[in-house]
């Protein structure tokens, strides 16, 4: 069932216990790894070594366990520094997520970097998480956004995006990847434009890690944020990457244990990076297992997985455009293996309904985007977005499940 | 095709989606209400006209799936000439047969019956809901009366 010989997706299927399970007495056809992707055993084995193992609080204890605890946890560090290519191990900060990253970030260098009139760019692209923490912060210190335009194909016009900055332009928040439409962002291009204005950039990787190997230095990136859990880790862990510089001059995001120095009732001082950013005990198991997702990934090997997506991607392209009924939202150029569209004027909530019957899983709704939504008028698009594990078969197995909807809806 | 599914999707629902009755914005009505599903983003305008405590005429504009529209477009039917009260009732008795545990006893009304299929679809239960919240809310008053799932 291989898309391509050299990849192993029988063994790679084999390592996804989900991916067996029936739905309705039919196989997992799982097309949502836009919103969440399974997990390999790797990961939820090394959740249960980590508790039956390895498990105490960290950075605390001067027992054995809280040391074997610190060490796996400072080990996983050390794999996301490698995996995104980070400069110093100290600039990863663990988060809940890539909402939660944005969140620092627009809170804690927004209070101190921006002021009444700054301006903010984002794109029409963004997820709502790259959207709503900076409207609560342009409201709170008198800053505008801004926002960058897209064509009917779904693609960033980078000439719009460089007509909107000025002098003014103090931060650029976009999207590496669209979660709603798949479309690549030229990300360097829009750091380099962005540096040469003055501006600082963060990037919103959660669509764009589990199909393409990042590199923040080669990139320039000021922050570079993603969840663990579109990354086959566990949800409630993500990543933080922000250059030392700028981290080190930005103000504690929350206060409480492990992030400071010293504390008296008269004055606290915060601990180094990456503490100052880490109050309170972390999702210790969860970053463990993100370091096991990560290890995951670079067996199989990135660039053999996006080889594997594009294939995908190209097949289930190819197959849906030949249906007169299907309207494909999304059309650029450079796209990562996300599909959304449209079948006729039904509505994509009967549409997942229909195809979940079968045991296809798609996202159907507005993805957390509504902009987006109301640049190309719909309400909502039904989304196939494909993973690592993903087969020329399940997309055949979407194929058919549409003209079942088609049917029914005749 | 099965068997539920047929149960959610029944002709007389695709029929009602398909050309749903009352559909399009009310002249001058005297209370209307949006409803809101941000789960999906769908949305729902019910205009009503009241005559004294009489329901003159109910309208609807949706932008919503095949269930919500149909149950919107049903709704306007029934509640049309009723009173407030009997709307009133008529909305409580559709939610219970909804959301009870127990299997409902039969609805009189064949149509309506219809709907009790999504009692099998939990996450599309709202989507039969909508309209009817959305229409309890311009019974309010004259003003915009939001509503939402959420």
């Amino acid at each position: 069932m291989g898309t391509n010989g050299a990849y192993p997706i029988d063994r790679i299927r084999s390592e996804f216990p989900i991916l067996s399970a029936l739905v309705r007495g039919k196989p997992l056809v799982y097309l949502d790894n836009g919103a969440s992707a399974q997990k390999p055993e790797a990961v939820i084995d090394q959740i249960k070594k980590t508790y039956e193992t390895e498990y105490a609080n960290v950075h605390r204890g001067v027992h054995f366990m809280s040391q074997k605890a610190t060490d796996a946890m400072e080990a996983a560090r050390v794999k996301v520094q490698a995996f995104l290519n980070a400069a110093e191990e100290k600039e990863i900060i663990f988060v809940r997520g890539a909402t939660e990253g944005i969140n620092l970030v627009a809170s804690s260098w927004g209070r101190s970097n921006l002021q009444e009139g700054d301006e903010i760019v984002l794109s029409v692209l963004e997820h709502h998480s790259n959207i709503v923490p900076w409207q609560i912060i342009a409201e709170q210190t008198g800053a505008v956004i801004k926002v960058v335009p897209i064509d009917d194909a779904g693609t960033f016009l980078l000439d719009e995006y460089e007509k909107l900055l000025s002098p003014r332009t103090k931060m650029v928040a976009v999207t590496h990847v669209s979660n709603a439409l798949g479309t690549v962002v030229p990300v360097a291009d829009v750091i380099r434009i962005a540096h040469e204005n003055g501006a600082v950039v963060l990037l919103d990787g959660c669509q764009a890690v589990p199909h393409t190997s990042v590199d923040v230095q080669a990139l320039d990136a000021d922050f570079y944020v993603f969840s663990g859990h579109k990354l086959y880790g566990p949800s409630g862990i993500g990543v933080l990457y922000g250059k030392a510089a700028l981290l080190n001059a930005m103000p504690p995001y929350q206060g409480g244990g492990e992030m400071i120095d010293r504390v008296t009732f008269e004055k606290t001082t915060y601990a180094e990076l990456p503490f100052k950013f880490e109050a309170g005990t972390p999702h210790i198991a969860g970053i463990i297992a993100l370091g096991a997702a990560i290890d995951y990934l670079n067996g199989i090997g990135l660039d053999a997985i996006a080889a594997h997506e594009h294939d995908l991607l190209e097949y289930a392209t190819e197959r849906l455009s030949g249906m007169n009924s299907i309207n494909i939202v999304g059309t650029a150029e450079h796209k990562a293996a996300i599909l959304s569209f449209n079948i006729r004027d039904i509505h994509p909530h009967d549409v997942g309904t229909i195809l979940d019957y079968d045991g296809i899983a798609v996202r159907t709704g507005h993805h957390c985007a509504q902009p987006v939504m109301d640049r190309f008028d719909v309400a909502a698009t039904v989304r196939a977005s494909f993973g690592l594990y993903n087969t020329r078969e399940e997309v055949d197995a979407l194929v058919d499940g549409i003209n079942r909807v088609q049917e029914m809806f005749a | 095709m099965s068997t539920d599914l047929r149960d959610l999707y029944q002709e007389i629902i695709l029929e009602h989606s398909r050309k749903p009755k009352n559909s399009g914005p009310l002249d001058n009505p005297t209370g209307e209400a949006q409803g809101n599903n941000p789960l999906c983003g769908d949305r729902i305008t019910v205009y009503i006209n009241l005559d004294g405590d009489r329901i003159a005429d109910a309208r609807f504009e949706a932008r919503g799936c095949a269930i919500s529209v149909a149950s919107a477009s049903m709704m306007t039917e029934i509640v049309k000439g009723m009173t407030v009260g009997e709307a009133e009732t008529a909305l409580q008795r559709f939610e219970g047969h909804l959301t009870a545990k127990e299997t409902p006893e039969l609805i009189e009304d064949d149509e309506l019956a219809a709907l009790m299929g999504v009692r099998e679809f939990p996450t599309r239960i709202k989507c039969a809901t909508l309209p009817w919240h959305t229409f309890r809310a311009a019974l309010g008053g004259s003003g915009k009366n939001d509503v939402t799932t959420e």
